[in-house]
């Protein structure tokens, strides 16, 4: 609890620059920045911003891990800068904006794609029937809440997309760990029906499907969401079924 | 604050060919997956085989011969160890696919991936006892 | 410039301005709902609340038990007139949330679980872990989604009211992705943009709450209300501020000072219960204000911990267990290890009070209504006065509910009877505003460095209307904020680019901040008795004779503002004595 972790420390920041205005392409600058041991990435860029460059752009909210605002590219992983603490780097740090997303400028990536994604999964609850409030609560026992809690901690921050190669190869066709994983959230949920309406989006080529369960979304998520499990539960799904209905379609699902 | 739209968002491509290299993870990936050739293979030799059974026992010999030269052998030897680290990886993965709860508790990933190992025992050993090598 | 028609805008897509959203989309799918925020919804501070939402729901609980423990908790400055309506709003309101599907935690039979909180004399507090508002608002983000009418405007930042024939009529806006400025105009306005805590150097706020919303009613000529309430929160990770939820004391966590000793009990807290069984409204459990004071006064007393951060209290949950706190705190496990290197299964936690909330803000009546006609209010950045001189942990995020809905449907009602505006006039005002941000743009000059400013103003915030507040502290502080707003004015843009020029949003927030720690400080200066979060040194006791009124501050340009004050409404609960003693049950 005392001197060792606030000793400063030098740390040399590699940052990737673009201004759409002055700059033709994306370009390195160099930032030499005083750090205390205990300071994570996000605290070195606000230091940066107050002290070296005031033009420096970049996204950021909360400070504690859950707005997720601050996802970008630390040495080639995505992370939250709020999460990635500069104890933990030697050498030039590099930072750069989420990877396989348009640059707006600097550290801020182009979002519009991934919230049409999860608008298009139907993230919200659709009961078979809608109750009253003065009906009361729907019931759900905590072992009903548990089969959905862990992807319900999604905090939108977008290092999943930045890190599945196959949104990259798309060229961002594919719907992605984090919507889909949404859908699955819901399917899960035993207060919804709406399984067959999210199906008709994410049982698709563009869906699950593109999906070759190269498991790095489970790999990066600060949440531990872990989406890679609920694509393939979604894949299994999928296919049940599929054969209930070529083949056993006298079978009520 | 100029009435011109000075917008222009920088599109990052992901190259088609080499975009394995970028990560650790991904190369880890495309191991698992291209390591399923050695399994495709060994279906093969096997159909090869039975083929060769039903042409009649000096074709069936002949086989098991060309089975025991040493490029065969390597062959083995090789793809024994690449269709090992498949099973291995896959097996360490299907827990994502194959989450098991019980009341309020999810079974930790290891349990799930245990018993993919005790069922691949299992069942080497009772081919094995069949095919009266044990 | 481009201009945008729509019938409600509303500023700020947090837990009221969706809540106000999804409310106008139900009650009318034709109707053009403009819901614009500076960040995406998702990122809206609603989404650090950790602890909970209160709402009277389980059989051994009463309206009337609610009623009085936020009355007393507020110190008598709540309007008990809009204490009632929100209590029996609640439950329905967090009923509502989860028919929407929020994972509220649940008993074995189903049925939603409450959980004890600070202040609160029964159980009453719903809870999602300790993610509670995180879930709130990502539920009310995705519920939002199936109404085609809202309309999201993500990333623009709200500069200005436009204000006409006596009415709010719209605002305009800078697309921040393109550096464009836009006009709405609009029927009305709800303003649900959250607090201003930033303007204090440790808070647990995030980035984004600096006040623009309470800024821009303030200079449009709607009074800030009770500005000189701001809470702290007892449990702060000392060095990043970070916000370690109340729930932690309310599953058992105690606080001990530097021999061990459970200090509350010495603060009208006592006697002291048994470890890791919690009692109601005592102890640990005791109100925001209470307990942050008395760490401040057993920092003074020598009694705190010394660490690299400054004095800290220790916060013991050990004896709760590694299952209890994985099930019930795993969030606060989780950012102690990563800020602090603390793991509270094995380790005390040291902490220390932080700037939390602002019980003041933009007045309103019960309806959300401001004086200014057109314009509603709701969420932190609102003063409906429920919180009164302290609010109860778990009530704001029933309140951004209630009062989002309510908004909404006052601000639908306005709209229907009003006619009309001079589109001409209003186009004028906006391109004024727009002539405003541009002359900050082509000015060379600019002696004043934004986080120079930003640094002498929380700084000075603390130093004179901190947790303890004296006359000479905060007579320096006024003048020191009224120095800052002048040379505020000489500010300097070293970007002067388009695309999401931050520096620019940088200086605009640091705007609104020092117009509202200058109400802050003139409020607390002007008040001078001690109540609940306000606490005076040189007056300290409550003064009901003079001060059982709510303080009004109104802008006065670069002068400070003028303060006026208001009667409390007080209709069954008489002014009395804050009792948290366990003693008499």
């Amino acid at each position: 609890m005392t001197g060792d972790r606030l000793s400063a420390l030098q740390v040399e920041l590699e940052i990737l620059r673009y201004n759409p205005e002055t700059d033709t392409e994306p370009r390195f600058q160099r930032y030499s920045v005083p750090c205390k041991n205990e300071w994570c990435i996000l605290d070195a860029l606000n230091y940066l911003k107050d002290h070296l460059d005031p033009t420096l752009a970049f996204r950021w909210s909360c400070h504690m891990q859950v707005c997720g605002s601050c996802g970008m590219m630390i040495n080639g992983e995505p992370k939250l800068a709020c999460k990635a603490f500069v104890r933990d780097y030697t050498g030039v740090i590099r930072v750069e904006p989420l990877a396989h997303f348009p640059i707006e400028r600097d550290l801020v990536s182009v979002a519009d794609d991934f919230m049409d994604k999860l608008k298009r999964v139907k993230p919200y609850l659709i009961p078979a029937k809608k109750r009253s409030i003065e009906e009361g609560e729907y019931r759900q026992t905590p072992a009903q809440l548990t089969r959905y809690r862990k992807y319900s901690m999604c905090i939108n921050c977008m290092l999943c997309y930045a890190a599945c190669p196959e949104y990259g190869l798309t060229k961002s066709k594919f719907i992605g760990p984090a919507a889909i994983t949404l859908a699955h959230r819901y399917n899960q949920d035993s207060r919804d029906d709406g399984r067959d309406e999210r199906q008709e989006e994410i049982a698709t080529n563009e869906g699950v499907w593109e999906c070759t369960f190269v498991g790095a979304c489970s790999d990066v998520c600060p949440k531990h969401v872990d989406p890679a499990s609920a694509l393939q539960q979604v894949k299994i799904a999928s296919t049940v079924d599929w054969y209930l209905e070529h083949f056993m379609s006298w079978v009520k699902k | 604050m100029g009435e011109k739209m000075s917008r222009r968002p920088y599109v990052q491509e992901l190259s088609r060919t080499t975009w394995y290299f970028k990560q650790p993870r991904y190369m880890r990936y495309m191991a698992r997956e291209v390591t399923c050739i050695f399994i495709g293979a060994y279906t093969l030799i096997l159909l090869v085989a039975l083929l060769r059974l039903s042409q009649g026992q000096a074709q069936y010999e002949g086989f098991l011969a060309a089975l025991q030269q040493p490029g065969s052998i390597v062959f083995h030897v090789v793809a024994l160890g690449f269709s090992l680290y498949n099973t291995f990886t896959w097996f360490n993965v299907a827990p994502k696919a194959l989450p098991i709860q019980i009341g309020e508790e999810i079974w930790p990933d290891s349990v799930v991936a245990i018993a993919h190992y005790v069922v691949w025992v299992v069942l080497s050993l009772v081919i094995l006892f069949w095919a009266g090598v044990i | 410039m481009e201009t945008i028609k729509t019938d409600v805008a509303i500023i700020g897509a947090g837990g009221a301005g969706l809540r106000a959203a999804i409310a106008l989309a139900e009650a009318d799918p034709k109707l053009r709902i403009a819901l614009i925020s500076k960040v995406y919804p998702m990122r809206s501070h609603t989404c650090a609340a950790e602890g909970g939402a209160a709402g009277v729901v389980k059989p051994d609980d009463s309206f009337e038990q609610h009623f009085h423990d936020t009355v007393g908790g507020g110190d008598w400055l709540c309007d008990q007139d809009a204490v009632e309506y929100f209590i029996h709003e609640a439950p329905k309101e967090l009923m509502q949330l989860e028919h929407w599907g929020c994972p509220w935690n649940r008993e074995v039979d189903g049925s939603v679980a409450v959980r004890p909180f600070g202040g609160m004399k029964i159980q009453r507090t719903w809870f999602a872990a300790d993610k509670s508002g995180f879930h709130i608002l990502h539920t009310l983000f995705q519920t939002s989604l199936q109404f085609p009418n809202i309309q999201r405007f993500d990333e623009y930042f709200a500069t200005d009211l436009l204000v006409d024939d006596g009415r709010c009529q719209g605002l305009t806006a800078i697309e921040i992705r393109s550096g464009q400025m836009r006009h709405f105009q609009a029927g009305a306005v709800i303003i649900a943009g959250g607090g201003a805590s930033r303007m204090f150097p440790f808070n647990t706020n995030g980035a984004i709450k600096t006040g623009d919303g309470m800024a821009m009613a303030y200079r449009a000529g709607a009074p800030l209300k009770d500005m000189e309430f701001v809470q702290y929160h007892p449990t702060g990770l000392p060095n990043t501020g970070t916000l370690l939820t109340e729930a932690c004391r309310g599953e058992g966590g105690v606080l001990l000072n530097k021999d061990g000793y459970r200090f509350l009990q010495d603060y009208g807290m006592g006697p002291e219960t048994p470890l890791g069984k919690p009692e109601l409204k005592t102890m640990e459990l005791g109100p925001r204000d209470r307990v942050s004071q008395s760490i401040w006064h057993e920092i003074q007393k020598g009694r705190s911990v010394k660490t690299a951060w400054g004095d800290c209290v220790w916060l013991d949950m050990r004896h709760l267990g590694e299952k209890k706190i994985n099930e019930r705190l795993p969030f606060v496990r989780d950012i102690s290890i990563s800020y602090l290197g603390v793991d509270p299964v094995t380790d005390m936690v040291p902490i220390r009070p932080v700037v939390h909330y602002m019980m003041g803000g933009i007045h309103t009546d019960i309806k959300a209504a401001t004086p200014l006609p057109g314009l509603f209010a709701a969420g932190e950045c609102a003063c409906v006065s429920i919180n009164g001189a302290n609010r109860l942990g778990s009530n704001s995020l029933v309140e951004i509910l209630v009062f989002g809905h309510k908004a909404a449907h006052s601000a639908l009602e306005y709209v229907r009877s009003a006619g009309p505006g001079n589109e001409a006039a209003l186009a004028a005002q906006a391109e004024a505003a727009q002539a405003k941000l541009r002359a900050l743009f082509l000015r060379n000059t600019g002696k004043e460095s934004i986080a120079g400013l930003r640094k002498e103003m929380t700084d000075t915030m603390e130093e004179g209307a901190g947790i303890y507040r004296t006359q000479e502290g905060l007579e320096k502080t006024c003048n020191k904020i009224a120095e800052l707003r002048r040379r505020y004015g000489d500010v300097a843009l070293h970007d002067k680019t388009n695309v999401y020029n931050t520096d620019l949003l940088s200086a605009l927030e640091l705007g609104s901040m020092l117009d509202c720690a200058e109400a802050v400080a003139v409020g607390a200066r002007e008040r001078k008795e001690s109540r609940g979060a306000h606490q005076r040194l040189d007056f300290s006791a409550r003064d009901d004779s003079k001060y059982l009124k709510h303080s009004m501050a109104y802008y006065n340009g670069l002068e400070p503002p003028r303060i006026d004050y208001r009667d409390v409404v007080i209709t069954t609960s008489p002014p009395g004595v804050r009792d948290y003693s366990g003693a008499k049950k």
